[in-house]
């Protein structure tokens, strides 16, 4: 299976990358910007939907992560002047430590109350940059310098190679991601998820497992909060509030919890619904305090309706959309088959299975 | 030692706010296994109603009442509007919806009242009070917060044990299938479950507003510490929120007080609190010891 997998997706990769190109030089610089975020959350939400659509375990807290991303990357390029690839690591590597920290303290809380742990973790760390001023700079933050490479000429556009550069990350993020999720590992995370005494019966390492899920989805956030610091030019607290770890989550669930595209899906949605609502406002002239807040309720209103007419998020109206006009697909019908001969067809609709469809797409 | 008792007592005025904001999230985690995460919005909101009605009428009272009553109100059309709908689907599909309806309902905040900072006015003094010529960092007004909150708490309280309503709301959060074999309308319970969370967030947001001034997301912080002070003394057990209020009022209150740096270290505070409790305990201080279900 993975023999044709691979090649699938990293075809998929190759158009995206083609169809971000050929849209980043068409469009002006703003939209090259949205471009960039989008990358950046599509590569945090990924991590998290992993976390909680496949390993079950919740964090409210993400955000905490791609700070620390984005503060390393801040802090190698300011004062050691590294090169912007070698921070990239770096970032990774330190949000892994960060994130095993995390999750050993996670293996143990449940729900609500690991909910509340990431959540207050998302609080608390950004005011370190507060306490610790002389390191992290407070509300001023750190500036961050990054240009575009001599070869592409003086005159080409920051924002486009900003663009290329997020796109390219959070593609290779995704396809290593989806990679993963196919292993033994993703295996692991989907039986602790569905029942963990059997998942232990079974010999998988219930702790090791879930704390792997954090580390994967902490270095996720770490390379995008990486990525956000060389976008906004800027490394500040005030850009990784817990807004941020919420809309991150929420990106996920409206997406479609556990599935790849379904972080597309979020993060397109969580980028380009503000701005969009707030041009409709600016447009029919409404008055400053009523056009800045209508985005933010609009938001909102978005928000519980998606939630609620797609309760599977958008990737799984999508699938059922699709299965609308065209019948269920032939090949999964027949892969599942072959892997499962056993199994009855009215079995197929149990929610277990649909989880697994979930992570397959 | 005077600095001492001083941090104390507003430690236990600000405690009995979280617990308020815990009490409230505690009511609707028994009855429906669902974080609310708009309970600070909407308290937000509803001091917002209870100032607009003071500038109106002049009267703190008249405002008081009305904020309490709009809290009721707005509990009971969020769960019948948004809340209800998600029942039976993916638990954090929940969640999100009250992540959506907080953002709403701060947007919604901004369009009606504006987005400038108000301050809230107060029914007694905020200036300390004195015994022979010590202050004691603690303000009638803080003797009024404390005390509003515990008898709203203790009237609860008695609510459920000594009513037959508060016997259906027992009920329900206890087992919702058996309590609607027994004839109870568990829909109708958990609609006033979130009238009375409604009415406990009301009140925190007008005793807190005259300390943090009121603006659309004045609650947010008070929110994240009322989850935070539930969280320590276990989601199920309304005594656990209001001693995980008390402490996490106290700690906050003395860290910020004595730590070098510590006004903005006590976000750090609170969560190495919230790390040491739940490294002992994982499901709160007040947790009945769970069994888990093979």
């Amino acid at each position: 299976m993975t023999m044709q997998t691979l090649p699938r997706r990293l075809g998929l990769a190759v158009v995206t990358a083609v169809i971000v190109w050929f849209l980043s030089v068409r469009l002006d610089t703003f939209r090259d910007f949205q471009i960039a975020q989008v990358a950046v959350y599509v590569t945090a939400v990924a991590g998290l939907t992993v976390l909680t659509g496949l390993s079950g375990q919740i964090s409210l807290g993400n955000g905490a992560f791609m700070a620390i991303g984005a503060y390393t990357t801040a802090l190698l390029l300011l004062h050691l002047n590294w090169p912007f690839i070698a921070a990239l690591v770096a970032s990774a590597a330190a949000t892994a430590v960060a994130g095993g920290i995390v999750g050993v303290a996670a293996a143990r809380l449940r729900g609500p109350y690991l909910a509340g742990v990431t959540l207050l973790l998302g609080v608390a760390l950004p005011s370190l940059a507060f306490a610790y001023q002389g390191v992290f700079g407070a509300d001023q933050g750190l500036n961050v310098t990054f240009t575009t490479p001599a070869f592409l000429g003086a005159t080409f556009p920051l924002t486009r190679w900003q663009a290329w550069v997020s796109t390219v990350v959070a593609l290779v993020t995704l396809i290593l991601l989806a990679n993963l999720c196919y292993s033994r590992i993703g295996r692991n995370w989907r039986a602790v998820r569905d029942d963990e005494v059997a998942a232990a019966l079974d010999g998988v390492n219930v702790a090791v497992t879930r704390i792997l899920a954090f580390v994967v989805s902490a270095v996720c956030a770490g390379l995008a909060g990486s990525l956000l610091a060389i976008v906004t030019s800027l490394v500040a607290p005030g850009a990784y509030t817990l807004t941020l770890s919420i809309a991150l989550l929420t990106a996920a669930v409206i997406g479609g919890l556990g599935s790849l595209p379904g972080a597309l899906w979020g993060s397109l949605l969580i980028v380009l619904l503000p701005t969009y609502v707030t041009d409709v406002a600016t447009s029919h002239g409404l008055s400053s305090s009523v056009g800045s807040n209508i985005p933010i309720a609009a938001y909102g209103a978005v928000l519980i309706l998606v939630v609620l007419v797609f309760p599977q998020g958008i990737q799984g109206g999508l699938r059922q959309l699709l299965t609308l006009f065209t019948g269920p697909d032939p090949k999964t019908r027949i892969s599942r088959d072959a892997s499962a001969p056993h199994v009855t067809p009215q079995a197929d609709e149990a929610p277990a299975s649909q989880h697994e469809k979930e992570g397959s797409s | 030692m005077v600095e001492f008792l001083q941090f104390t007592l507003s430690g236990i005025a600000f405690g009995m706010i979280y617990a308020a904001v815990a009490l409230s999230l505690v009511l609707i985690w028994r009855g429906t296994r669902l974080l609310n995460f708009a309970q600070g919005g909407m308290a937000m909101f509803t001091t917002y109603v209870g100032i607009e009605v003071i500038y109106r009428t002049g009267s703190y009272w008249t405002g008081f009442v009305t904020a309490l009553a709009a809290g009721l109100v707005l509990g009971v059309v969020c769960q019948l509007t948004v809340i209800r709908p998600t029942v039976n689907k993916p638990p954090l599909n929940a969640v999100i919806v009250t992540i959506g309806l907080l953002i709403l309902i701060e947007g919604l905040a901004g369009i009606f009242f504006g987005g400038q900072y108000r301050s809230f006015p107060t029914a007694f003094s905020q200036v300390g009070l004195r015994i022979g010529g010590t202050p004691l960092g603690v303000s009638r007004y803080d003797v009024f917060v404390a005390a509003a909150v515990l008898v709203v708490t203790l009237a609860l309280a008695a609510a459920f044990r000594y009513t037959s309503a508060g016997l259906r709301m027992r009920a329900a959060a206890f087992n919702a299938t058996i309590a609607r074999l027994s004839g109870i309308r568990v829909a109708r319970v958990l609609t006033v479950g979130w009238a009375l969370a409604g009415l406990l967030g009301a009140l925190a947001g007008v005793l807190v507003s005259p300390s943090t001034f009121l603006y659309p997301n004045s609650m947010d912080t008070i929110f994240v510490y009322g989850f935070t002070a539930a969280v320590i003394g276990g989601l199920d057990s309304p005594l656990g929120a209001v001693v995980g209020g008390l402490l996490l009022g106290l700690a906050l209150s003395y860290s910020g007080g004595y730590l070098h740096n510590g006004s903005n270290l006590v976000p750090v505070v609170a969560l190495v609190i919230l790390v040491v409790v739940l490294m002992v305990r994982p499901d709160g201080l007040f947790s009945t010891t769970q069994v888990r279900r093979v």
